[in-house]
């Protein structure tokens, strides 16, 4: 099966700081991979990179068979890769509605400038892909409230919306369930899980909670130092030694509010 | 924009063009003058609604009149329309050019850098002879198809003029805002980083943006050196880029007639002021600002939408 998404070698430094090497991931069409480490342990980076947020220093990644290491964001986004925000990034003096219409007008008048200028905001099209996002998200409720005075579970499904407004084959969530209550995590990944599954994109997030990671990864990438140091089902990854001993152990830590404990110890 | 109220835009104008020969001349000089800058606030307005003011919207400005000034004395044209178009292309061409920097910056960088640009064309205009320096260049009286209007017929022809480029303006503009391009402008001053991600590059709606509104200042140049008969290097001059921020205020960025009737409130406010203090008008002009920003922060426009909202709601209540 030829991947979707295959990145060989890739490598981020900033001066003297190495913050991803040798990262080496075959994502195939359709896989939820969830992607676990220590804060600092290049989750975000190696996010960055498949984005274009961030130029790799070395490596390649590859979608759909083309070279896409170091173009823009935007023309990434274009090609069909999205992605959403730790902190989620709407438009705040919008209405959620307004956002989803803002990313469906983006996304119906062809992500082009002159497009853009000849094709109507508001449009039965946009007003229609707007309304199914809403549905699909469970937010219609929220419909004509303000972007910025949303609850933060809702901001980050307006978010992820946003994201898929382009039909993205991959969708890239930089840990969707941050600054959610335990309660509600479950709940969010469901709606976002359930809504993204329907539309067959293949997904990759960043996680900090491992019972979430086990619901609903497929696959799971281990992160420590930059680089993947497990890669295999959910309960392979978790159960490697090294996983357990480096980022697994650390979260049960953290969670008791010594952040650093697990880490110092290796130091 | 619904048929209906290009209609009545188009009933208001032409009523007003109508009225043009009961008028005294010199009231419909200053209500062309004042259409001159309503046209060049029309453009800031596109960019004002991403969050961008240009502090030297001037040097758009002074290049549509000194396009018409220097076609009219090397090439000998003399068809107002035709000058017309030329001083918007070469406008627009000028922010094309300029663009590629401009469009980089962002708040007091994007406002300064502009400033800074109108200031050295203020600056090659008084030192170059051939573009008459700190005299300017006097401008021929122009022919409309062919016909060449004369004494209080030329004052109405180019009232006329002004009528039939408010009214392209407000429709042209009004369609621009109400594109898929000219919605994002509150959504790149809300968040540039959520724009790009969404596919379109903020940079280039921002190089539109400032091309557009240039196209407008240059037809408003092009209008004014008609008007007056005259061109000079004040017409780059940094005080008149402030006239047209001024105006912006004045009107606020929610409507466009807001911007003809905010410029043409301005031209009545000055006249009046330089009559009343001739030394010291300035004093009255500030403080109408002042108290602008005191109590219409979001300009003459917000009251006009505030009352048709209004009545909107009474409609359905």
């Amino acid at each position: 099966m030829s991947a979707l998404l295959s990145v060989k070698g890739l490598e981020k430094s900033f001066g003297q700081v190495v913050a991803a090497r040798d990262i080496n991931v075959d994502v195939p069409q359709g896989q939820t991979v969830g992607i676990i480490g220590a804060n600092g342990a290049g989750k975000t980076t190696f996010v960055n990179m498949i984005t274009g947020h961030l130029t790799p220093s070395g490596g390649s990644i590859q979608f759909e068979g083309s070279d896409i290491t170091g173009l823009p964001s935007r023309k990434i986004m274009r090609l069909g890769i999205a992605r959403s925000f730790q902190v989620a990034q709407v438009f705040p003096s919008f209405s959620v509605f307004e956002n989803l219409c803002a990313a469906t007008a983006i996304a119906r008048s062809g992500s082009s400038v002159v497009g853009a200028a000849l094709s109507r905001f508001v449009s039965a099209g946009t007003s229609a892909d707007a309304e199914t996002a809403l549905d699909q998200f469970q937010i219609s409720r929220f419909r004509d409230a303000l972007a910025s005075t949303l609850p933060q579970g809702v901001r980050k499904l307006l978010d992820i919306a946003m994201a898929t407004a382009g039909n993205p084959r991959v969708l890239l969530l930089d840990e969707p369930t941050s600054g959610i209550s335990l309660e509600e995590k479950f709940g969010l990944m469901d709606v976002i899980m359930g809504a993204l599954k329907a539309r067959g994109t293949t997904i990759l997030f960043v996680e900090h909670d491992m019972e979430i990671v086990q619901r609903f990864a497929d696959r799971v990438l281990a992160f420590y130092d930059g680089t993947v140091i497990a890669d295999g089902s959910p309960a392979e990854a978790l159960g490697d030694e090294r996983v357990r001993e480096f980022i697994t152990g650390t979260l049960i830590r953290s969670r008791d509010g010594k952040l650093n404990a697990g880490r110092a110890s290796h130091a | 924009m619904t048929g209906s109220r290009i209609l009545l835009g188009a009933a208001i104008l032409g009523g007003l063009g109508a009225a043009a020969p009961f008028t005294p001349l010199w009231l419909i000089s200053l209500v062309t003058l004042a259409m001159s800058t309503g046209l060049v606030v029309c453009g800031l307005i596109i960019l004002w609604r991403a969050g961008l003011v240009p502090f030297g919207q001037a040097l758009f400005f002074a290049t549509g009149a000194y396009t018409v000034a220097l076609s009219g004395r090397w090439f000998g044209v003399n068809d107002a329309f035709l000058l017309i178009g030329l001083a918007v292309i070469m406008a627009a061409l000028v922010a094309l050019l300029v663009g590629f920097l401009l469009a980089q910056y962002r708040e007091i960088f994007f406002a300064m850098l502009s400033l800074a640009l109108s200031m050295i064309l203020y600056g090659v205009l008084v030192k170059s002879e051939t573009l008459g320096s700190t005299d300017g260049i006097n401008v021929a009286q122009a022919s409309f198809f062919g016909m060449k209007p004369r004494g209080p017929g030329y004052t109405f022809a180019l009232f006329w003029l002004a009528l039939g480029m408010v009214f392209s303006a407000w429709v042209g503009v009004s369609a621009y805002l109400g594109s898929v391009a000219g919605q994002l402008a509150g959504a790149i001053r809300d968040n540039e980083i959520r724009v790009e991600y969404l596919g379109i590059s903020v940079t280039r709606l921002v190089h539109l943006k400032l091309t557009i509104s240039a196209a407008l200042a240059g037809a408003g140049g092009a209008l004014a050196a008609l008007s007056i008969s005259h061109v000079d290097p004040q017409m780059a001059y940094w005080t008149t880029s402030g006239g047209f921020v001024f105006v912006t205020i004045l009107a606020g960025a929610a409507s466009v007639p807001a911007a003809f009737l905010g410029a043409l409130l301005f031209e009545v406010v000055r006249t009046i002021a330089v009559a009343l203090l001739p030394g010291g008008w300035q004093l009255i002009l500030g403080s109408v600002l002042l108290l602008t920003i005191l109590f219409v922060p979001e300009g003459l426009g917000s009251l006009m939408i505030r009352k048709r909202a209004n009545a909107a709601g009474k409609g359905t209540a």
